[in-house]
């Protein structure tokens, strides 16, 4: 329990791993907890293979979820769309390595609901304007 | 000594403990710093005894036995509205509506007497201020009608601008609803002279009491709304027990809101007429329990005095607004910064980390926080906060649980401090 906090969640919490924005993703999606309003939005790009040849997160919340979306994107960077698609929230919380109470576990999950829910509206993003979607 | 003839003699917490059954629980070996009265209180044991005591010795149902026990629970149900009547000071025991919440009270008068009352281009003036409660039920409506919703905004210390309410109520607003007393920041609105202002405007009043009612002694003549709506649980009461006043006029003219058993007077295959007030808004067996239950709590507070509630309550929000910025470097405290201005409720935020970390570290010290937004997501989008903490008192908070929340506060900066100092992706830097 008590490395819940631990140094690893501090640090990405601290210096997140590719925070920002990309410039022409191929997929964008914001998600939010609607338990505490906290938003993240996930970008990717996809190369010609089908592998996630570039991911980036933006916006607020507590190191749980941040610390979360550092360790994902990571592990994402690079890997196929389908094995992305597939993954299960059982894979967050091996990467976390921490135990997570129930109340905090949709703050752990956001990361992956958004980047899972970005690939789904992958074709809408490309049928629409990709910058109207990636400038607000 | 002497003692000043109006002074309300000071709580003891310590003895007050003694009557709520949650202490004698431990968490992490120790006594519960319970710093979330304004979700909900925790019972004392006459409460619990009365819901009790409903169920083991007399659950006839109400208004229908022929029978001791039906007339012995029906006696019970009636005088905990005879009890929710005085504890409120309303003129008329018909004008308390028995239900769930709070909210459920709301969404009556927005269903009953706002679809027949609002039409297209109707304003509807509501602050910013605002539970959930007291905004999505007046939104549907609004969408259904083509109304109007107007907001009166909050200051830097969440007080409302009186001078936009006043510029408000020159559209001529057909109703205003607005908070006693706001959930997330504590305020206390200035409910008298607002209610004036609205009236003399030409508009009805809708008072959301569920943070003013455990807190203050309320009375809603000297108020003079029309509609004034609080729930059971915030007022040691238990779940489930809720009551809507209203004016007797009002009230008879209002069509039903839910329909079905009791509150009919005779029905016949195609038509039906309706019960008399209160009952035609009583449909189906109530929460016969939790009605008896929040009768308790009223005798509970009322033998206690909610002046001296009050008074027990504004000097731990001094204490916290005094100590917790002294205590704890950095932290940010939100809303009105003098306690007379807000009841019972402290809203803060650390720079170092964020709400929900901060009641997870606060949880494992047996000190019990709300995280989150507090079911006010746009008053915390005006504040530029997703999340902040929210420390809220009841006559069984004592200064040492704002100790406990301080020590446990600095407890998260040494955590949070820990890491090579360098900005944070949200909070700005650290202190």
């Amino acid at each position: 329990m008590d490395d819940l906090y631990r140094d690893e969640i501090l640090e990405h919490y601290r210096e997140p791993h590719n925070f920002g924005t990309l410039d022409a993703p191929d997929a964008v999606y914001e998600g939010h907890n609607p338990l505490c309003g906290d938003r993240i939005t996930m970008m990717l790009s996809v190369d010609a293979a089908g592998n996630v040849s570039d991911v980036a997160f933006s916006g607020r919340g507590c190191a749980i979820s941040q610390a979360s979306a550092s360790l994902l994107t990571d592990e994402v960077k690079g890997r196929p769309v389908s094995e992305v698609e597939a993954m299960r929230n059982q894979d967050i919380l091996d990467l976390l390595g921490i135990v997570i109470s129930p109340a905090r576990l949709k703050c752990a999950l956001l990361s992956l609901d958004t980047l899972q829910h970005a690939l789904e509206a992958r074709h809408d993003v490309q049928a629409s304007s990709d910058e109207e979607r990636v400038g607000r | 000594m002497i003692l000043e003839m109006n002074a309300p003699a000071p709580l003891d917490p310590e003895l007050i403990r003694r009557d709520f059954p949650l202490f004698e629980r431990e968490f992490h070996g120790r006594r519960l710093a319970y710093l979330d009265s304004a979700a909900t209180t925790l019972k004392p044991r006459v409460v619990a005894e009365a819901v009790d005591g409903y169920n083991r010795r007399y659950s006839a149902n109400v208004h229908r036995g022929i029978y001791a026990l039906g007339e012995e629970a029906t006696a019970a149900y009636e005088g905990a509205r005879d009890k929710v009547a005085r504890f409120i000071n309303a003129p008329d025991r018909r004008e308390i509506v028995f239900v769930r919440n709070a909210t459920e009270a709301i969404n009556l008068v927005a269903y009953a007497w706002g679809r027949r009352n609002i039409g297209r281009a109707d304003a509807i003036v509501l602050t910013e201020l605002e539970h959930h409660s007291n905004l999505v039920p007046w939104q549907l409506l609004a969408q259904e009608k083509d109304a109007d919703l107007e907001f009166v905004p909050f200051d830097a210390e969440g007080r409302l601008i009186m001078d936009s309410w006043e510029v408000l109520l020159r559209t001529k607003p057909k109703l205003a609803a607005f908070t006693h007393k706001s959930n997330a920041l504590g305020t206390v609105t200035a409910v008298r002279e607002m209610v004036a202002q609205a009236h003399e405007a030409g508009a009805l009043v809708l008072v959301d009491g569920a943070q003013a009612v455990p807190h203050l002694p309320v009375d809603v003549q000297a108020i003079g709304a029309d509609f004034y709506v609080f729930s059971g649980h915030k007022v040691l009461g238990p779940t489930g027990s809720g009551a809507l006043w209203a004016r007797a006029e009002l009230l008879e003219e209002m069509p039903p809101f839910l329909s079905g058993g009791e509150m009919i007077n005779s029905v016949h295959l195609r038509h039906t007429t309706f019960n008399e007030i209160p009952h035609k808004f009583e449909a189906g067996t109530p929460d016969v329990a939790a009605a008896i239950g929040l009768g308790a709590a009223i005798d509970y507070l009322a033998a206690i005095g909610m002046e001296r509630v009050a008074a027990h309550e504004e000097a731990l929000t001094a204490y916290a607004l005094e100590m917790l910025p002294r205590e704890v470097p950095g932290i940010r405290i939100h809303g009105p910064t003098r306690a007379a201005e807000r009841a019972g409720i402290v809203t803060f935020t650390l720079p170092e980390a964020h709400a929900h970390d901060v009641a997870t570290l606060l949880d494992r010290e047996a000190v019990a926080i709300r995280a989150g937004h507090h079911c006010t997501q746009p008053l915390h989008e005006r504040l530029g906060e997703t999340a902040t903490g929210r420390a809220s008192f009841s006559v069984y908070s004592g200064t040492d649980d704002i100790d406990r929340l301080a020590a446990g506060l600095r407890g998260v900066q040494r955590i949070f401090g820990r890491v090579p100092a360098s900005a944070s992706p949200s909070h700005g830097s650290p202190s």
